[in-house]
C-alpha cells in the first residue's frame, strides 16, 4: 500500500517518474526489453519489433490527436512518406542508418506541415476529411512519381547496416527500433512538461481561448502536425528497415484508421495509452489467429473466416471502448493499480 | 474533339452524380438532425445492396418484394443503430461519434463478408435494359433509370420536409435543439427518425449502384466519394448536396474518360482541399461563428 507522495519543490511535482517505486518498476521494465530477445522465439522478437514501430507511430498521432486536438487520418501517409525516403536513400545515395532515419521523420514532418496548413481555417471533422484527401494525393504520388517511388513496384532495398553490421534478421533489428522506440516515447513524454506541449494542450482544450492567452495557433498547429508527422516518417523508416521493401498498398487508409483505433482504444492524451493501445490493436489479430487455429479442427474452413472475423473485432473494438470505456485502457490500467495500492483497505 | 463522346460521358456523370446527391442527402439528414457525421454512409449503402441480394437472388423473392423488405430491413436497421450506438454518445466529442461511426462500418464489412463471402456478386436484373438515346447520344438504361428515381426520390424528400409534420419537426431541430424541445418537439424521437429515413435513402441507393455496377465488400469506397460531395456542398445544406453531387459525378466521369481511372480520385479529393481552403464550411453550408 501507498499513502502519498509528498512534493516539496515545483520540479518533484513535474518530475515524469516521482516516486522510487516507479523508478524501481522502470528499471525492471527496461532490463525485460534487454533480455526479451535472449529469451523469447523467433516470432515473438517479430511481434516486439512491429508493436514497437506501432507504438512509435501512434505515439505521433497522439501528440497531434490526443493532445493538440486535431484529427488526422493521414498518419499511414505520413510513414509512407518516411518509408519512402529511407528506401531511396538507402538504395540511392547509400547514407548511414541513423542519418536516413532521422531524414525520413524531417522529410515526412514536411509534408505534415503543408498538410497542416488548412487546419488554421478548418477544424474538427473538416480537418479529419482534408486529411484524407491528402493521403489519397500522397497515394496517387506514390504509385505515379516512378522515377523515384518506383511507381506500383514500389521499392526494394538492401538490408540496413550499423557499425559494420548487417541487419537482416528480426532480433539484429530489435536492437535498433527497440531503443529508437523508447527515445521518441520518452521525447513525447517529456514534450508535455515544456512550454511548447503546454501550448499544444491549451489549444486543445480551446483555440480560440488559447489565441487570446498569446499562443500562436498556426505556428503551434503547424509544428504538431510536423512532430506528429515526424514521428510518423521514423516509424515508417524503422517499418521499411524491417520489410525491406515498400509499395504504394503497404499503407492505405485503413492504416491510418488503425492507429486513430490503437489510441482511442488505448486512451486519448495520454502516453501510456498509444503504447498500450498500438500494443493491444497489433496483438489482437494475433490472437485472432491463434485462436482460429486452435479451432480448425472443428470448424470448416476457419482459415477463411479470419479475415471477415478480423474486420468484425477491430470495428467492434472501437465501438466498444468508444462506448464503455471513453477513456480507454490508460483508464483500466490506473483503476487497476489504484487498487493495488489501496488494498487491503479499500477493495 | 468529338462532341458526341463528350456528352455521352457527360450524360453518364451526370447520371452517377444523381447516385451521389441521394446518397449525400442522407448523410446530410443525419447531419442536420443529429450533428453526428456518418462515415458508414457507404457502408450502409452496401449493405442495402447485400440485403436486397439476399432476398432478390438468396430468397428468389419478386423484385417489389424484395425492395420494399430492403427498405424496411434499413429502416429497422438505422433505428437500432441510434438507439444502441449513438444515442448513448450523446453530449461525447464530435470526434467520438465519428470514429464510432468509422467502427461501425468496418463490423459491417465484417459482416457482408461473413455471409456472403469477399467476391464481388451481381444483383438480379430488374432495371430496364433497352439502350437510350438522348438525341445522338447513348445513355445506358440503368444509369438513366437509376438518375430518375434518384430524382424522384429527392424531390419527395423536399416536399416531406416542407409539409409533413415529422419534417417540419426535423428542421426545426436541425434549427435549435433546445428551443425545438421546449415546443413540444420529441428530440430524441426526431433522432431516430433522421437515421430511419437516412438508412432507408442509402439503401435504396446502394440497390440502385448495385444494380449499374454490382454489389462488392468495397462498394464502401463509394461513401468516400460521398464525403467529398457533402463536403464541398456544405455539410448542413440538401441543395449543396445536390449540387455537389451532380458536379462530383460529372467531374468524376470527365477525368476518369479523359485523364484515366485512377486520376478520378485525385481529381475529386483536391478539388475538396481548394474548397476546404477557399471556403472552409462548404459551398452552400452555414458558417458558424465562434463564441467562447
Amino acid at each position: 500500500m501507498r499513502i502519498g507522495a509528498a512534493k516539496q519543490t515545483y520540479a518533484a511535482d513535474e518530475a515524469l517518474f516521482d516516486t522510487t517505486v516507479q523508478r524501481a518498476w522502470l528499471i525492471g521494465l527496461f532490463a525485460l526489453l534487454a533480455v526479451f530477445p535472449f529469451m523469447a522465439g523467433p516470432y515473438w522478437v517479430y511481434m516486439a519489433c512491429l508493436v514497437a514501430i506501432n507504438i512509435a507511430s501512434a505515439t505521433g498521432l497522439n501528440i497531434l490527436t490526443g493532445y493538440t486536438g486535431l484529427v488526422s487520418l493521414g498518419q499511414a501517409a505520413f510513414m509512407g512518406v518516411g518509408a519512402y525516403t529511407v528506401a531511396w536513400l538507402e538504395v540511392n545515395v547509400g547514407t548511414p542508418l541513423p542519418l536516413n532515419l532521422i531524414l525520413g521523420g524531417v522529410v515526412a514532418g514536411l509534408a505534415g506541415m503543408v498538410v497542416g496548413v488548412p487546419s488554421l481555417r478548418v477544424k474538427g471533422l473538416y480537418l479529419a476529411i482534408a486529411t484524407i484527401a491528402a493521403s489519397v494525393i500522397l497515394h496517387f504520388v506514390f504509385s505515379h512519381w516512378t522515377a523515384v517511388t518506383g511507381g506500383v513496384s514500389g521499392l526494394t532495398m538492401p538490408p540496413g547496416s550499423l557499425f559494420g553490421l548487417t541487419l537482416d534478421e528480426p532480433h539484429e533489428l530489435y536492437w535498433v527500433i527497440v531503443p529508437v522506440t523508447v527515445l521518441m516515447v520518452f521525447g513525447a513524454a517529456n514534450l508535455f512538461r515544456t512550454r511548447i506541449g503546454r501550448a499544444f494542450i491549451a489549444i486543445r482544450d480551446r483555440d480560440i481561448s488559447a489565441e487570446v492567452l498569446g499562443i500562436r495557433l498556426l505556428r503551434f498547429k503547424l509544428l504538431s502536425f510536423a512532430l506528429s508527422s515526424f514521428y510518423a516518417g521514423v516509424a515508417g523508416g524503422l517499418w521499411v528497415y524491417f520489410f525491406r521493401v515498400v509499395t504504394p498498398e503497404s499503407f492505405p487508409l485503413v492504416m491510418s484508421i488503425f492507429f486513430l483505433a490503437a489510441i482511442i482504444v488505448g486512451g486519448m492524451g495520454s502516453i501510456l495509452g498509444a503504447i498500450l493501445g498500438a500494443a493491444f490493436m497489433t496483438m489482437v489479430p494475433e490472437a485472432l489467429k491463434l485462436v482460429v487455429g486452435w479451432m480448425s479442427p472443428w470448424v470448416p474452413d476457419a482459415v477463411a473466416l479470419l479475415s471477415p472475423v478480423r474486420t468484425i473485432v477491430f470495428g467492434g473494438l472501437i465501438v466498444l471502448f468508444l462506448i464503455f470505456e471513453p477513456q480507454g485502457l490508460a483508464e483500466v490500467w490506473r483503476r487497476v493499480r489504484r487498487f493495488f495500492h489501496l488494498w487491503p483497505f479499500k477493495t | 474533339m468529338d462532341w458526341l463522346f463528350l456528352a455521352e460521358v457527360s450524360l453518364a456523370g451526370i447520371g452517377a452524380g444523381g447516385l451521389y446527391a441521394l446518397t449525400g442527402l442522407a448523410f446530410v439528414l443525419i447531419y442536420k438532425a443529429t450533428r453526428v457525421v456518418n462515415l458508414a454512409i457507404g457502408e450502409i449503402l452496401m449493405l442495402g445492396g447485400y440485403v436486397f441480394f439476399g432476398f432478390a437472388a438468396g430468397l428468389a423473392l419478386p423484385t417489389w418484394l424484395a425492395i420494399l423488405l430492403t427498405l424496411a430491413v434499413a429502416g429497422l436497421f438505422g433505428g437500432v443503430v441510434e438507439r444502441l450506438l449513438i444515442r448513448p454518445m450523446l453530449g461525447e466529442s464530435p470526434i467520438s461519434v465519428f470514429m464510432l461511426t468509422i467502427g461501425l462500418g468496418s463490423i459491417l464489412v465484417g459482416v457482408v463478408e461473413l455471409l456472403w463471402g469477399a467476391n464481388p456478386l451481381q444483383l438480379p436484373d430488374y432495371m430496364p435494359n433497352t439502350p437510350l438515346f438522348i438525341g445522338e447520344a447513348y445513355v445506358s438504361a440503368k444509369v438513366a433509370t437509376a438518375f430518375a428515381v434518384a430524382a424522384v426520390t429527392v424531390v419527395a424528400f423536399l416536399l416531406l420536409f416542407r409539409f409533413w409534420r415529422g419534417g417540419v419537426a426535423l428542421r426545426a431541430t436541425a434549427g435549435d435543439q433546445a428551443a425545438a424541445y421546449s415546443m413540444g418537439i420529441d428530440v430524441p424521437r426526431v433522432f431516430s427518425l433522421a437515421w430511419v429515413i437516412a438508412c432507408i435513402t442509402a439503401a435504396a441507393s446502394g440497390m440502385l449502384v448495385g444494380a449499374i455496377g454490382g454489389i462488392s465488400p468495397t462498394m464502401g469506397v463509394f461513401g468516400l466519394s460521398v464525403l467529398v460531395v457533402v463536403i464541398v456542398g456544405g455539410l448542413d445544406s440538401v441543395l449543396g448536396a445536390m449540387v455537389a453531387g451532380l458536379f462530383i459525378g460529372l467531374l468524376e466521369a470527365l477525368t476518369g474518360a479523359f485523364l484515366g481511372g485512377e486520376f478520378k480520385m485525385l481529381a475529386t479529393f483536391t478539388l475538396l482541399v481548394a474548397v476546404l481552403v477557399v471556403r472552409p464550411y462548404g459551398l452552400f453550408g452555414t458558417h458558424e461563428i465562434e463564441r467562447l
